[in-house]
């Protein structure tokens, strides 16, 4: 890479290294796994920026760095036998609309074990839209699926989670 | 519309990502029907429930250290650190901001001729590379301080204008300080504020004219820009956050501006 393509390389990635080590860290949970992959996908993304026109370097980049994770949990999961939540394609639980419930404000804790708890999936989509803060237009860019299939995600995602921390609300006795 | 349109429309009306007609059908809807407006409630809850800053990961040093280190290098541009002592590695990054920033002023004075809307594009490039800088290098702030009497005041003696500071706490916007920056080459105050750990630049100086100009909207590299013009001030909001969530500060603290003039 030459000089002056390598800036503008680092400039379209860096500014959104916050934004891709977090994405990768929901997604694997492990701090190390995390640092690998987006180094991976840093990589990748080197060796693929001619072939980036320009426009957002976020989704650009983060649509690469959920691709190198989503590798590594299929690899890692080839490796060892995982719960039936880890499944990292779609069910189609396409049940209609889900019924939310009122859930007061949690510790920080109990609100990162129910998230972990998601499948990969729906993790991906609650972090990139509630932590991230990204549109629906832009997730349906990074995770490659119409905005239909965005929407039932986040829908089933909020809908679990908020099963999950009414769940521990009602349970812990704190 | 009927409850069941408005539930399953109900997610991304609180996301912000319905289009106007829609928009206000829901609105109307939820304040006839309390049914729907108990679940936007309980929808609203699980948000508030999940807003803790620190769910958002930040990439270690040690990260940035290896990346710079996994791509070979052959620049050796040295470059003049301002303050503190830098790690080599982001110096890099650096330098691709500073470059950028250079060459924008060198084009500047040909452009003062050019049409405003031009104008605002080059402008735009230069807040970009100045957010991107001042995330980059550790360096948001030279006042820190969540309180708006320590920020304010941290101006004077410092610019030949006083801007306004708002605070925009209680709406979850975190005061986080202020800074000196140049805006292509001339200073300006940069507010910097905190949503779950996205800073918001806010760069401020006196506008070339009185007249009050709309909020208008451009983005660079998956950063969204807000530049408006108000009360004899220009007003430029950098920040990755969403579109939504900017354009709600944006309005907040356009509001939270002295309106003597508006
Ligand atoms: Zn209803």
């Amino acid at each position: 890479m030459e000089a002056d393509e390598r800036r503008q390389f680092e400039l379209t990635t860096l500014p959104h290294l916050d934004a891709a080590y977090n994405l990768a860290r929901w997604l694997t949970r492990d701090e190390h796994a995390a640092e690998d992959t987006v180094q991976e996908a840093y990589c990748r993304a080197a060796r693929y920026f001619k072939s980036f026109r320009g426009g957002d370097g976020r989704v650009w980049f983060l649509s690469i760095v959920r691709r190198v994770t989503f590798d590594w949990l299929e690899k890692r999961r080839s490796q060892e036998a995982l719960p039936f939540n880890e499944d990292l394609h779609d069910q189609s639980d396409e049940s209609a609309n889900p019924e939310f419930v009122a859930i007061r404000k949690c510790d920080e804790a109990t609100v990162r074990q129910a998230l972990e708890e998601l499948s990969p999936l729906l993790r991906e989509v609650i972090a990139l839209r509630e932590i991230e803060g990204l549109s629906y237009q832009e997730i349906a860019t990074v995770t490659q699926v119409p905005m239909g299939t965005v929407m039932s995600r986040l829908s089933r995602g909020r809908s679990q989670l908020q099963q999950r921390l009414a769940a521990s609300q009602e349970g812990g006795s704190a | 519309m009927n409850c069941e349109e408005a539930v399953s429309l109900l997610q991304p009306y609180t996301d912000g990502e319905l289009d106007l007609v829609r928009h206000l059908q829901i609105e109307q809807h939820l304040q006839r029907c309390a049914a729907c407006a108990e679940q936007e409630q309980h929808l609203r809850s699980l948000r508030v429930a999940i807003a803790s800053p620190s769910l958002r990961y930040q990439a270690p040093e040690s990260l940035r250290a290896r990346l710079q280190a996994a791509l070979p290098s052959e620049t050796a541009t040295p470059i003049v650190v301002r303050k503190r002592s830098m790690p080599a590695f982001q110096l890099a990054t650096m330098a691709a901001g500073v470059l950028l920033l250079v060459g924008m002023s060198a084009t500047m004075g040909m452009l003062l001729s050019h049409p405003s809307s031009l104008m605002d594009e080059r402008l735009a490039d230069a807040v970009f590379a100045d957010h991107v800088r001042s995330i980059q290098v550790d360096h948001l702030t030279d006042v820190v301080s969540s309180d708006r009497h320590t920020v304010k005041p941290w101006f004077q003696g410092k610019l030949d204008f006083a801007p306004d500071v708002p605070d925009l706490s209680e709406h979850g916007y975190t005061m986080s300080g202020g800074r000196l920056d140049y805006l292509v080459d001339r200073p300006v105050a940069a507010l910097v504020y905190l949503r779950r750990l996205h800073a918001i630049n806010v760069f401020i100086r006196p506008a070339a004219n009185e007249e009050t100009k709309a909020v208008r909207s451009l983005t660079r590299q998956g950063f969204h820009i807000r530049q408006w013009q108000q009360s004899g001030m220009a007003y430029w909001a950098i920040s990755d956050l969403n579109d939504e969530e900017l354009d709600e500060f944006v309005r907040l603290f356009r509001a939270a501006l002295p309106q003597a003039t508006l």
